[in-house]
């Protein structure tokens, strides 16, 4: 198995005036690709500092981080963003989505930052939206959208810069149970289509689509445990 | 991140609010306005001003006669006549920085051909006259030496009088008769044009001083040696001053004016009457170039407040986009560019502004319509420093950002 994820002792501080905050603390893991993890804990716990440390979004206190055999630790600004570009899809609870733009425009956005020439843009684009069953929606605002929809456009957009790595915080957290199914659906999907993913939920039935769930407690890792044997008797 | 992606954004990002854009242009609008309007008028002002030395003829001096102060009432202007051909004689020979110094009496009357007949002035002046206005004849010939000494019957005619009394022939060699003395036409002047206070110039007969005293003002003012003005070319426009001073001093010592004691002529150059007349566009352009300075500062600070307000609004934008792979310099770019965009969308309206504003001033105040390719391309790259120069410090604190931060934000 091909190794995507390694980390090291990798940690995270805040300072809050005075008082030192552990948010992540000595995390040493390994995620292969094509895995579907998922992340779950108590508020507070850690989960999103972790995913903002694996998407290259903040940089660890200390500790080591190896990306898709890239090293992370210690990198700027500049190479951390083109790492962010290439190799990592986002999914945020909150969609994210610019209003001002048609979903089409909003999937084309991260291309624009690999300097992807406009047509071979528009037709990724549209084939993101296609993926995630939103052709029909291309031209539609936000506004115009329902949330289970945005999200989709949203999962459109993580995906189409093609990234080795589909990090989700919470993605279903702002949606119904019937329409978290589906886009839960969505990410198996994908998954099995060879993206690795990760996502932070705090359901049960959510996790239950991962096929590892990796539980935090005050910034540390405390359970590592695989879902093969389920997914198996499921599957008969 | 390729510029036209940029470019493109950022207009989408400003037509999404186009009241604030335009009315964060104002201040941008108004200022370049005014740039273009100060420089249509100034360079309208000024070619109205090179204009009139032209007509009037260059390092030109005006003497004239003075006014009267009898029992504390004061006369107008050329009340007391004491200017007379001597004295312009005098001026010639002993005023080293004036070239010519050439007397006129000036009357008006009508003239009469055959057929036609037109009131126009007439003036009692020779050749030296001619010579100080830079006035030149196209057919026939000047007057001798001779011929202006003596009062001869010949006449020389401006363009005006020529097409109203000889519309077909050649007016060379014709008899015209002012106040029933015939004379007969030697020389046809060049055109002139208007003065600037709208005069025809080239309605004008000019006679021998002589003859104009004995035949035509006859019994007038200008008996004897005296004569209404004397006209002085100095020998260039540096000396002007030098000729000016050279004719008081001459002046005051024929008539025998003691120091103190008021002059019985005056002396006017063109330069100062243009120049006083020049004032009140100097003022103006004065006016809007303060105008200008203000207004651009004003704009550009309202440039940078709202682009501040903008970075504020959309820091979870910004950190989104850093968040799928925008590096800060490509958010730092991308807000100076809208920056950029907004002043130079204030810079295109401003000089369409300022051009309309000048036209109409110019048709106003009639004078010639200066449009300056020149000034609109530095007004417009003026504009857009502005936009790099009040953007850029909102622009980097957006690329300063932290994404994550950025994206938590409400
Ligand atoms: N910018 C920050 N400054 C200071 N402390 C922070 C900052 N961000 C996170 N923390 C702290 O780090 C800890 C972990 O936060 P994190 O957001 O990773 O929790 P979480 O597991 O994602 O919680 P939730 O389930 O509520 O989203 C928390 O105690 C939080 O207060
Ligand atoms: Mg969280």
């Amino acid at each position: 198995m091909e190794t995507i994820i390694r980390t090291k002792g990798l940690s995270r501080d805040y300072m809050v005036g005075a008082q030192v905050v552990h948010a992540l603390r000595d995390l040493d893991l390994i995620i292969n690709r094509g895995e579907f993890v998922a992340i779950m804990g108590p508020s507070g716990s850690g989960k999103s500092t972790c995913m903002h440390l694996l998407g290259c979004l903040d940089t660890p206190s200390s500790g080591s981080y190896e990306l898709d055999g890239e090293d992370i630790s210690g990198i700027g600004p500049d190479k951390l963003a083109s790492v962010r570009q290439r190799k990592v899809g986002f999914v945020f609870q909150a969609f994210n989505l610019l209003s001002g733009a048609n979903a089409q425009r909003n999937v084309e956005m991260p291309l624009m930052y690999g300097a992807v020439e406009r047509e071979s843009r528009r037709q990724r684009a549209s084939e993101a939206l296609d993926a995630v069953g939103l052709s029909d929606r291309a031209h539609h605002l936000p506004a115009q959208l329902s949330g289970g929809q945005m999200q989709r456009v949203a999962i459109a957009r993580a995906i189409v810069n093609r990234p080795s790595l589909l990090l989700a915080d919470e993605p279903t957290g702002a949606l119904d149970t019937t329409t978290g199914q589906e886009i839960m659906n969505l990410f198996r999907d994908l998954n099995k289509q060879g993206i690795t993913v990760i996502l932070v939920t705090h359901e049960e039935e959510v996790a239950n689509f991962a096929q590892r769930i990796l539980e935090f407690r005050d910034g540390c890792l405390t359970s590592d445990r695989s879902r093969q044997d389920v997914l198996g008797m499921q599957s008969l | 991140m390729k510029f036209s992606d940029t470019l493109f954004s950022a207009f989408s990002s400003l037509r999404s609010n186009i009241l604030r854009t335009v009315l964060t242009t104002l201040g941008i609008i108004i200022g370049v306005a005014a740039v273009i309007a100060m420089v249509g008028v100034g360079a309208g002002a000024e070619q109205r001003i090179q204009g009139v030395m032209d007509t009037l003829g260059s390092n030109v001096i005006f003497v004239n006669n003075g006014s009267s102060v009898s029992s504390g009432a004061r006369g107008g202007a050329g009340s007391l006549i004491s200017l007379t051909e001597e004295d312009a004689r005098a001026l010639q020979e002993e005023g080293d920085a004036i070239l010519v110094a050439a007397p006129s009496i000036r009357t008006s009357a009508q003239v009469i051909n055959s057929s036609r007949n037109w009131f126009s002035s007439i003036y009692g002046a020779g050749s030296g006259y001619l010579e100080a206005r830079g006035w030149d004849i196209v057919s026939g010939r000047t007057f001798t030496s001779q011929e202006e000494r003596s009062p001869t019957k010949y006449a020389i005619i401006g363009q005006t009088v020529a097409t109203q009394l000889f519309p077909e022939e050649d007016p060379i060699g014709q008899m015209i008769r002012i106040k029933r003395v015939p004379f007969m036409i030697i020389g046809l002047l060049d055109e002139k044009g208007e003065t600037p206070w709208g005069g025809d110039q080239d309605d004008v007969v000019f006679i021998p001083i002589t003859t104009a005293k004995t035949r035509i003002t006859g019994g007038d003012r200008f008996r004897g040696p005296f004569v209404q003005s004397i006209t002085v070319q100095a020998s260039s426009a540096g000396e002007i001053m030098e000729a000016e001073r050279q004719i008081t001093e001459i002046l005051q010592r024929r008539h025998g004016i003691k120091p103190g004691q008021p002059d019985d002529f005056t002396v006017r150059n063109i330069a100062q009457m243009v120049t006083a007349r020049a004032q009140s566009e100097r003022i103006m352009s004065i006016l809007l170039a303060s105008v200008a300075g203000i207004s651009l500062l004003v704009g550009g600070i309202g440039i940078m407040n709202i682009m501040l307000v903008s970075v504020t609004e959309r820091t979870r934008e910004i950190g989104l986009r850093m968040a799928v792979g925008a590096r800060p310099k490509d958010i730092l770019f991308q807000f100076v560019l809208e920056a950029v965009v907004v002043s130079l969308i204030g810079g295109l309206i401003g000089i369409t502004i300022g051009l309309a504003g000048s036209i109409a001033v110019a048709r106003v105040g009639d004078w010639p319509i200066v449009a300056s390719p020149i000034a609109a391309l530095l007004s417009i790259i003026f504009a857009a420093l502005i936009g790099i120069f009040f953007g850029y410090y909102p622009a980097y604190k957006a690329s300063r950002l932290d994404p994550i931060t950025a994206l938590r934000q409400e």
